[in-house]
């Protein structure tokens, strides 16, 4: 427990990936993921510098949902790692096996010792301590299954490395959509959004069962706030509507409400115009260059379509097959023949 | 507001009472309850119900209903709002029970004394912590297994009370559990007996109206909206910031606080805790109750674990009567308390199969229940990823 | 259903190979022959009803409650066959044919009947639920789980049920001129009732790999469970499908019923609960899905109890296989053959 001064060098997951662009919001370093012996993603690389908007492209089946359910926290890479603002969210476990005896150390502890003090005639005493060591070990096991900021510290300390959940992605400054609408249907638009904003709030137990003026407050500003941003993507007035009952572009437009309610620095847009009619794609591709120009978000899009993301990418990275085939400016990779040729016969429309 | 008596006629009559529920919301549950309260012991000397059995045996009987209406609530807080099915849920009604069987029981091997209003806190925090010791690592699986654990632990529990004799006394229990005491005011003194049941009907009450007050304002908070997320989308859930394992052991502990609740009550009021009090019968009835009810809605689980309990201590007895007592050819066989569990099956099947919302229904439950779930192609392994650590 | 024989690393097959033949060798010189014997008769019994649970979760992921009161009530109908029409009443048959004969004349039509129950079951219960969310299948199961074992209490009564004992007493295989049955090794008897339950369980095992392996059927059965739809698109028929799945299930649990009405000598309404539950266990922690695994749980769990009681510790048993439950499920969901439960889609 002393020896935090001995381990960070010589723990490399946790030590920030070398990045040359100190502007970098999101770093994929060499992300790779196999499916038994199929390679869906081979050691794709990617910055998103910050107030910028990143697109992958790629023909159906590139594998770059994969990237992007590793980029949220959902799929464990096999190699490689994404860094958020500098820090590493994602990557192979380390000393995985030490993190147990973390929280099962110190009620094993306790109750070794209310053994001992028990075998040596202070029976009272004994079952005092067992008292004690259960609640030292349900604190820790709950500490293990929140994590928070002290107990990721103290794995850090020993070596300890796992993979963000994608709520800790989310925390760390990322939202995002679903390439099939993953809407709460049920419930209204307004409630879709304040989901959304759950980071934001601090409303605790406590304050919920005695229903103070703070949680009252806070519940009131967030269902205005909510308002607010259902206007941005252009739902005013529909609050109320269940998520269901829109239309499949509101619902869309939805989606980006509740991924904006945290307030994200990156928003991951996947497919965000798919199913849409042109006129629908052209209200999102202002409401994107909106929320970059006026709310300095960065973006990053996933897109089959290339057509959709040239007019307002400022990179573009192209995936075929799991791999990285081109990148850079829209012109460069829409001249570049890898690209034309992976999607000559696929959906180049 | 004439002005708006007039847009909606129909509704007039309720407009007044709907305002008011909206503004006052708890304060209408208690004055719900405390109606309840004074009208029950009225109703049942009304003559059908009278000829049945005497008043005192009646709100003897409903205080104690009022346990297992309080189980419902809690098991209504994890597979209502949470979404989880928790099949042991009465280990941790065992766990309340014990907990005050050995906090106050002269017989207990513990020879405290500690009076009863403490340890309907106390006894709900213990049970709560069992809620998290045993939810912590089992929340992150999917939600089938975790029926599975709680069903064991739901087995271990009362074995446990059963097998550790010499410090429960195994079958026999731990008898002589003090009744609650309250000071007197004045000459006015509240007497808690065994003769007596009208304190503990009083004191039932007042927890029931507490414990929904506390229910609905879950329901209405954050919380309540992190429940109804996880439940419609797990990921989509997790993706928007919450930390669904803690979300539902949230759900869990606090179902497990209500179960610790009824367990020092029925500790108090049974007088005495043997293991057989907290079989899987009991987790099943309650799960019952709840299905029956309708699951996520609060009232509707009062009204379906009052009509359940009814139904098995009343309404089944006095069939057997009834039939027997007017040769009834064939009927006046039957014992129809041995169909008591058949009945609960039947419930549980039919209400699933045509009635998921139950009987009812929140709205909300209702919409989610009637819809298909949504085929996930979106991403390979979509909730397990999750699971994994 | 999925780790079905496919999904079997055979490449690291020796290992684990290893691993038994050991344990097998220390429980034996534990336990001794007639308690090693038991537990391998209650292993094959537990394998029975544990490749049932892990068929049906296999095919529509589905934790199917009611299946032990299957197994309970193929016990019964097991009962009902030996008295009813075949009239033993407590008359052990002493002429290996004839015995034989008997054994064959109740299990086929029991595991039939149950065979049947279990469609039914799956027909009107189950899959009008298939599109609902998944708490209610859960609860439907529950609800017929309790349905199952009240029918059984209302026909038979409350109270134990002593079964026939076709099998030849112990009082009578104790005089060695009659005795053809047991032999003895090592020192040990060994009953001919176990070694027969042990084969039949074996035989209806290996029958059951070869038919998911070798037929039509089987293979539907395997890529429905892998992936439904696309099943489906291949011409699968899944309804026809999972009612076999079901119709296996169950079956395999009714000829469990039979073996252990006669091993046990007595069955009750509530038998169906703790067998099944120790079933589940065998079969989660053989790796859920998949079949080879749930038939090796089912041994393991049965050493886990037997060996409890051995020491002493008998009605401590319970709690050990839960708590062997709760501690696979917390520490390696997978179980000991299933692939990660991450990789499931």
């Amino acid at each position: 427990m002393t020896d935090n001064d001995a381990l960070p060098a010589s723990a490399p997951a946790i030590a920030t990936p070398a990045t040359a662009d100190a502007d970098a919001l999101l770093v994929a370093d060499r992300v790779t993921k196999q499916f038994g012996g199929l390679t869906a993603v081979r050691e794709v690389d990617l910055t998103i510098p910050r107030g910028s908007i990143v697109s992958i492209i790629g023909p159906n089946g590139a594998g770059k949902t994969t990237f992007f359910n590793i980029i949220v926290g959902i799929i464990e890479p096999t190699a490689g790692g994404v860094s958020m603002a500098g820090r590493r969210m994602i990557g192979r476990p380390l000393r995985a096996w030490i993190e147990p005896f973390v929280w099962i150390a110190p009620g094993v502890l306790f109750f070794v010792l209310a053994t001992l003090i028990a075998l040596a005639g202070q029976d009272e005493i004994g079952v005092g301590v067992i008292i004690v060591g259960l609640v030292v070990f349900a604190a820790m096991l709950l500490a293990a299954v929140i994590r928070p900021r002290w107990y990721l510290n103290m794995l850090q300390r020993f070596g300890v490395f796992r993979s963000a959940r994608p709520n800790e992605m989310a925390a760390a400054g990322i939202g995002r959509t679903f390439q099939n609408i993953r809407l709460f249907a049920n419930a209204s638009a307004r409630e879709n959004v304040l989901v959304g904003m759950h980071l934001k709030l601090k409303s605790n137990l406590l304050d919920a069962f005695l229903s103070t003026g703070r949680s009252r407050r806070e519940e009131a500003a967030a269902a205005a706030k909510a308002d607010e941003l259902l206007e941005l993507v252009g739902l005013k007035g529909r609050g109320d509507a269940l998520a269901k009952n829109l239309p499949y572009g509101d619902q869309r437009r939805l989606e980006v409400a509740r991924a904006l309610a945290s307030e994200p620095s990156l928003l991951l847009l996947d497919e965000p115009t798919s199913g849409m009619n042109p006129n629908e794609t052209t209200e999102m591709r202002v409401l994107i260059k909106k929320l970059r120009d006026e709310l300095g978000i960065s973006v990053l899009l996933i897109e089959h379509d290339m057509h959709v993301v040239m007019g307002i990418s400022d990179h573009v990275t192209v995936l075929d097959h799991g791999e990285k085939i081109a990148e850079g400016s829209p012109e460069a990779v829409r001249a570049n023949p890898k690209v034309i040729e992976a999607y000559l016969g696929t959906a180049a429309t | 507001m004439t002005a708006k008596v007039a847009a909606a006629p129909r509704s007039d009559w309720r407009a007044p009472f709907q305002k008011f529920r909206d503004e006052h919301h708890s304060l209408t549950i208690l004055l719900i309850w405390l109606i309840i309260a004074i009208a029950l012991p009225l109703i049942v000397q009304i003559p059908p119900l009278s000829t049945f059995q005497p008043q005192i045996v009646w709100v003897d009987g409903f205080a104690i209903s009022g346990i297992y209406i309080l189980l419902a609530l809690g098991l209504n807080i994890v597979v209502g709002f949470a979404g989880l099915l928790d099949l042991g849920y009465a280990a941790f009604f065992a766990i309340g029970s014990y907990t005050f069987a050995f906090a106050a029981s002269p017989q207990a091997i513990t020879h405290l004394n500690i009076p009863f209003w403490p340890m309907l806190i106390v006894g709900a925090l213990i049970a709560a912590l069992f809620g998290v010791l045993l939810g912590a690592p089992t929340l992150r699986l999917r939600g089938d297994y975790l029926a599975i654990v709680t069903l064991g632990f739901g087995e271990i529990v009362p074995a446990l009370f059963l097998n550790a004799d010499a410090l429960t006394k195994g079958t026999n229990g731990i008898g002589g559990i003090p009744q609650p005491s309250l000071p007197c005011i004045g000459d006015f003194c509240v007497k808690f007996s065994f003769i007596d049941p009208f304190p503990f009907y009083f004191t039932m009450i007042g927890i029931l109206a507490i414990v929904m007050v506390l229910i609905y304002r879950l329901l209405e908070s954050r919380l309540g909206r992190s429940w109804m997320a996880i439940r419609e989308d797990e990921l989509a859930a997790s993706s928007s910031g919450i930390n669904t394992i803690t979300t539902k052991l949230l759900a869990f502990a606090l179902g497990a606080s209500t179960a610790g609740f009824a367990g020092v009550f029925s500790a108090s009021k049974l007088g005495n805790v043997t293991p057989d009090q907290f079989l899987f019968v009991v987790s099943f009835t309650v799960l019952a109750m709840v299905v029956l009810g309708g699951m996520g809605n609060p009232w509707g689980v009062v009204i379906g674990a009052f009509t359940l309990y009814t139904i098995q201590s009343v309404v089944l007895k006095e069939l057997n009567q009834f039939f027997q007592s007017q040769h009834v050819p064939i009927l006046q066989n039957i014992d129809f308390v041995q169909y008591q569990f058949l009945l609960y099956g039947i419930a549980l099947v039919g209400m699933m199969l045509l009635r998921p919302e139950g009987l009812f229904p929140s709205n909300r439950r209702r919409r989610e229940l009637h819809q298909e779930t949504v085929e996930e192609t979106d991403i390979a392994p979509p909730t397990t990823a999750l699971d994994e650590s | 259903m999925t780790g079905m024989a496919t999904h079997l690393r055979r490449g690291s097959s020796l290992r684990p190979i290893l691993i038994t033949v050991a344990a097998l060798a220390v429980s034996y010189a534990y336990l001794g022959t007639p308690q090693f014997m038991n537990a391998m008769t209650l292993g094959a019994i537990y394998a029975l009803i544990a490749l049932g649970y892990t068929m049906v979760y296999g095919i529509i992921e589905l934790i199917n409650f009611a299946h032990g009161d299957i197994f309970m009530v193929g016990a019964f109908v097991s009962l009902w066959v030996l008295t009813v029409p075949l009239g033993l009443i407590d008359r052990p048959i002493n002429d290996p044919a004839q015995l034989t004969l008997t054994l064959v004349i109740v299990t086929i039509p029991v595991m039939l009947f149950m065979g049947v129950i279990g469609v039914v079951i799956e027909r009107f219960a189950y899959r009008p639920l298939r599109h609902a969310p998944r708490l209610a299948p859960l609860i439907t199961a529950i609800g017929v789980s309790f349905i199952l074992q009240n029918i059984i209490q209302v026909l038979f009564g409350p109270s134990p049920h002593p079964t026939p004992q076709v099998f030849p007493r112990v009082d009578v295989l104790s005089i060695p001129d009659i005795n053809i049955f047991d032999f003895s090794i090592a020192g040990g008897i060994v009953r001919a009732l176990n070694l027969m339950i042990i084969l039949v369980a074996i035989l209806l095992m290996v029958g059951l790999q070869v038919f998911v392996n070798r037929t039509r059927l089987g293979r539907a059965m395997r890529s429905t469970s892998q992936d439904r739809e696309a099943a489906a698109l291949m011409g699968v028929d899944i309804n026809q499908t999972i009612a076999v799945t079901f119709f296996i299930a169950a079956a395999l649990a009714g000829a469990g019923g039979v073996v252990y009405g006669i091993y046990f000598g007595s069955v009750q309404f509530n038998l169906g609960f703790y067998v099944g539950l120790f079933a589940f266990t065998a079969a989660v922690l053989g790796g859920i899905g998949n079949t080879v695994g749930a038939a090796v749980g089912g041994f393991v769990i049965a050493f886990i109890t037997v060996i409890a009681a051995q020491m002493g510790y008998s009605r401590w048993s319970e709690v050990a296989v839960f708590s062997v439950l709760i501690l696979v499920l917390v520490f390696k969901p997978s179980g000991l053959f299933g692939q990660p439960l991450g990789e499931r889609a």
